[in-house]
């Protein structure tokens, strides 16, 4: 099983991220679940959502304390809370920003497999597309590219699916940004 | 005065009906009249609420074609009329809770339309709600007022006797000042119920903005019964306030119903109006003007204001809000009052004795 | 068909398939994603011959639920925690008139403090309501359960509470199998009414019953209850012969077989506790999980035919009675009248603390190693906060780790002392 717990701030889609992140899975026929950290968030303040990917049914319904996987949507809660509480020493992490890992979490990456802590200037491409600050979509194909547990055009069809029309199809193009910038890194590109 | 009375009685509507052209006669002077609420049940002799709601209901299942159904509140209408395992009703009618007869009432008509549209029928039974003062006023507000914003099709009707007689005559938001309850006794520097308190729901129906809002007296059957057929002429949130002496909780001789009702309209006391879409569009004029201790000295709840110790500047007080009445309905005069009048509640409330 | 949803939208969905008439709520967390998406399939026309209505507050949506199902029509609501408490009087009423209704609780906590999290203390308050309360362990079995409720509840002729934890299972979003329309017009026919207001033939409902026959009434009243275990059971197995899921019942067991201990829970904690027993199997552990659907009416037979030859048995509840203690103790103690089976509580999970897979596995051991040594423990609890309150205040420390119920009474006589 893969345990994903996403990080981000009210209002920057991190619930919708964790359930498109299971949409995305659950469209490569796995097992998925995804749920909020339940409370009484305001537009703002740190919210944190969930996912799990298996091949079998999902029956716990217990908050990942744990996570295979740890993707920052929001820097600034880098200094607010410990975001990487409890992280699988052969996991990823993925943080939204436009400065290479090592400068951002340089800790965790040296703690971590090379390659698997990664920075994505998410909201970057939101704005490019979107026109708004919504890194939820890139920063699942990031998520995509570093891990190949799902596909991009997996994480491209759940969001066309949650938002027919324009607003899924920039979502689309944003991911596909993200995913070619990570590939590149991963493959000792310039981004690297 | 009891001599002009019934000389003024003779000249009403109620006695009148084997004067009056057929079209123009009471239901219940009909040898067919539906008789919805059939004799034997248990109200007491001379209960203005049992006379109304006979008087109402079957004006309603007149103007229904006997499509009707009634959700009723807990009070003395419901306990009076249906003791297991006897039913005074014969039509479909449902006592759920004390406070939330509106609502009932809007489940009801969503059910009567839903079941009429599956079945392709478009003649959707219609439904009335049903309670007293506290049903209405206090405990049922919440839900009433839910039931008018959303405009649902039911005719809510409250039976104003002016306090909780089932429990044994407790005040509620309906009760006027000085008034003796069991909760408001005659005792202490103001006896009987405090001044400056309570609400006026006819006027708060009107505020909601529904289609009809009327308020009627077993006093004037011939009316109340044309406001019923009238309420029911249309769809939507509807309200009619009903006054029904009761004669244990008012302390009135049992043969004195309809006289007590008549004086509350005749002195300005319970104006009497109908109103369309939150403007008034008729009211009931007083034919001739009495003088509030009239209708006070038939009442022991006012027998402090009435006797050798009463004081005349709290009987001046109630005079003072008839006057207001009359002034802000234009009970005596020949319009209709273009804006909604102030309740007599705000004129105690902004003149302070 | 396969869907990947959220709960609510799942649950909106298996009530759209029974094809209600009418459909009311007022909003309150966690159960509002239900009625939204309700209230859009009516606008839609999605869900025909159905009306939604947005009513002022929980006493309006059970009274107008009350009024459309005594009109004739299927009627469904949802509400939680204080909306339940709210509309209270109407649930008592709605059994009381025998009106088919069926309501979703999203079980939430009852404040003060207030608290908008999941655990059982509102739908166990209303243990006493005369309404079935059947609990959900997944999201599919909330789906199945709210299909079922309809069915039973109305050939039993009571309402039907389906209790499922609420964000727990309303938010988490998950794969479901959402049975077609054809399925479900089959297993549930359009609604036929044994009795309603029909100005054709009318009746009284809701009379007052004096002494003389008040007691006899709620004799029948209890004589459905008894149906209600048949019914369910019935029901439970057309549902499972024709969708194929293993959903519903009066209670489910899981590794159960030569289980030294087993487990007692309502809820979406069986899930969790189903792996947490897995991992404990493969140390060489066996725990058994009983997950109770029905809670009213309460499966004595079956609760001591699954419960067995098994000397250990530990409750695990996310509500408690104060003053008292478990709510399930005093029925399962009842279930096994005669046998020397050990039956401890363990409470957890109050105002949505997480139940862990760790929290399951040391209850297990808790109970298999004797160290149960009253009739209620409380379990993953923050004695650092507990203490730093009794210190200051009454000069008294509790012990670390799980609390035992008279340890909390032996620290009151230490203050008197």
């Amino acid at each position: 099983m893969l345990q994903i717990r996403l990080h981000g701030r009210g209002g920057q889609g991190v619930v919708t991220a964790a359930e498109m992140l299971s949409l995305s899975a659950f469209l490569e026929g796995h097992f998925a679940q995804a749920f909020p950290s339940f409370g009484s968030e305001r537009t703002g303040a740190p919210v944190v959502a969930y996912a799990r990917i298996d091949d079998k049914e999902i029956r716990t319904h217990e908050p990942i304390l744990e996570p295979n996987a740890v993707v920052v949507q929001d820097k600034t809660l880098l200094t607010a809370i410990d975001v990487f509480s409890g992280i699988d020493p052969n996991g990823y992490a993925i943080i939204n920003s436009a400065e290479p890992a090592e400068q951002v979490v340089p800790e965790l990456v040296a703690k971590l497999p090379q390659g698997h802590v990664l920075t994505v200037p998410a909201t970057d491409f939101a704005m490019q597309k979107i026109g708004r600050p919504l890194p939820g979509a890139p920063m699942l194909a990031a998520l995509a590219a570093a891990t190949g547990v799902f596909k991009l055009e997996s994480v491209q069809k759940s969001f066309q699916t949650r938002y027919p029309g324009k607003v899924g199809d920039a979502n689309a193009d944003t991911a596909a940004l993200a995913y070619d910038y990570i590939m590149n890194i991963k493959n000792g590109g310039n981004n690297a | 005065m009891l001599d002009a009375i019934k000389f003024y009685q003779t000249g009403s509507n109620t006695v009148g009906n084997r004067l009056l052209n057929p079209s123009m006669r009471a239901v219940q002077a009909s040898v067919d009249r539906p008789n919805t609420l059939i004799s034997g049940h248990r109200a007491c002799q001379g209960c203005g609420e049992a006379l109304g709601a006979r008087y109402a209901i079957d004006a309603a299942m007149r103007a229904t074609g006997g499509q009707l159904m009634i959700a009723n509140a807990t009070g003395c209408l419901e306990v009076f009329s249906t003791p297991y395992p006897e039913s005074a009703w014969r039509l479909p009618w449902i006592h759920s809770l004390f406070g939330n007869t509106a609502a009932v009432g809007s489940g009801l008509a969503v059910a009567a339309r839903v079941r009429a549209a599956k079945a392709g029928n478009t003649n959707v039974p219609r439904v009335i709600a049903q309670g007293g003062d506290g049903g209405t006023t206090d405990i049922g507000f919440g839900p009433l007022s839910g039931m008018f914003e959303r405009n649902d099709d039911v005719l809510y009707i409250c039976y104003d006797n002016q306090a909780y007689m089932n429990t044994g005559v407790q005040r509620s938001s309906a009760t006027p000042p000085a008034a003796r309850t069991a909760t408001t006794q005659l005792v202490g520097d103001e006896p009987g119920a405090d001044w400056g308190k309570g609400k006026n729901v006819p006027l708060i129906a009107m505020a909601h903005g529904i289609p009809y809002v009327a308020t009627a007296s077993v006093c004037d059957l011939k009316d109340l019964e044309y406001k019923v057929e009238k309420a029911m002429s249309f769809h939507g949130a509807r309200y009619i306030q009903i006054l029904v002496p009761c004669p244990l909780g008012w302390g009135c001789a049992s043969g004195n119903t309809v006289s007590v009702a008549r004086l509350a309209c005749e002195t300005g006391f319970y104006p009497i109006f109908e109103a369309e879409y939150g403007k008034i569009t008729s009211v009931r004029k007083i034919r001739q003007k009495q003088p509030v201790i009239n209708f006070l000295k038939m009442q022991r709840r006012y027998a402090h204001l009435t006797g050798k110790k009463a004081d005349p500047k709290v009987l001046a007080r109630i005079q003072a809000l008839c006057d207001d009445n009359i002034k802000s309905f234009d009970l005596l005069g020949d319009d209709i009052p273009e804006t909604m009048p102030v309740p007599v509640q705000a004129h105690e409330r902004s003149h302070e004795v | 068909m396969l869907k990947q949803i959220e709960g609510s939208l799942g649950i909106a969905e298996a009530v759209a398939l029974c094809r209600p008439g009418a459909v009311c709520a007022y909003p309150i967390s966690p159960q509002t994603h239900i009625v939204e998406n309700l209230g859009k399939m009516v606008k839609t026309h999605q869900l025909k011959d159905c009306e939604f209505v947005n009513v002022e507050s929980e006493f309006a949506a059970i009274s107008v639920s009350i009024g459309a199902s005594a009109g004739g029509v299927r009627t469904y609501t949802a509400t939680a925690s204080q909306g339940l408490l709210f509309m209270t009087e109407g649930v008592y009423n709605a059994s009381g008139l025998g009106l088919p209704i069926v309501m979703t609780v999203a079980s939430r906590a009852i404040g003060a403090p207030i608290n908008i999290w999941n655990d059982h203390s509102d739908s166990l308050s209303q243990r006493d309501s005369g309404w079935l309360q059947l609990f959900c362990e997944s999201n599919q079995d909330a789906v199945d359960t709210h299909i079922m409720a309809f069915k039973i509840a109305e050939e039993v002729g009571l309402p039907v509470m389906v209790c499922m934890d609420g964000f727990v299972l309303t938010h988490a979003f998950e794969r479901l199998d959402i049975p077609s329309q054809e399925q479900i017009d089959k297993f549930l026919p359009e609604y036929q009414p044994r009795e309603y207001l029909d100005p054709k033939e009318p009746i009284s409902m809701g009379a007052m019953v004096g002494p003389e026959a008040f007691t006899e009434v709620r004799i029948l009243q209890q004589r459905k209850m008894y149906k209600a275990l048949d019914v369910i059971e019935r029901v439970t197995k057309e549902y499972r012969e024709l969708t194929g899921h293993h959903s519903g019942g009066l209670l489910d067991c899981y590794n159960c077989e030569n289980a030294d201990v087993k487990l007692i829970i309502m809820g979406s904690t069986v899930g969790t506790a189903k792996d947490a027993v897995d991992e404990l199997k493969a140390q060489g552990i066996n725990a058994g999980i009983i997950s109770l659907k029905s809670f009213r009416p309460f499966p004595y037979a079956a609760v001591r035919e699954a419960i067995g030859d098994t000397k250990k048995v530990v409750l695990v509840e996310r509500h408690f009675s104060y003053g008292a203690r478990g709510i399930l103790f005093p029925e399962v103690a009842r279930a096994l009248k005669g046998l020397d089976t050990e039956v401890h509580t363990a409470v957890c999970g109050l105002g949505g603390r997480a139940i862990l897979g760790s929290t399951i596995k040391n209850i297990v051991k808790y109970s298999l190693e004797g160290k149960f040594t009253d009739e209620l423990t409380w379990f993953d609890l923050d004695s650092a906060l507990l203490n730093s309150y009794l210190k200051d205040t009454e000069g008294v420390t509790l012990p670390e780790g799980p609390l035992a119920e008279s340890v909390l009474e032996e620290s009151l006589q230490k203050v008197r002392a």
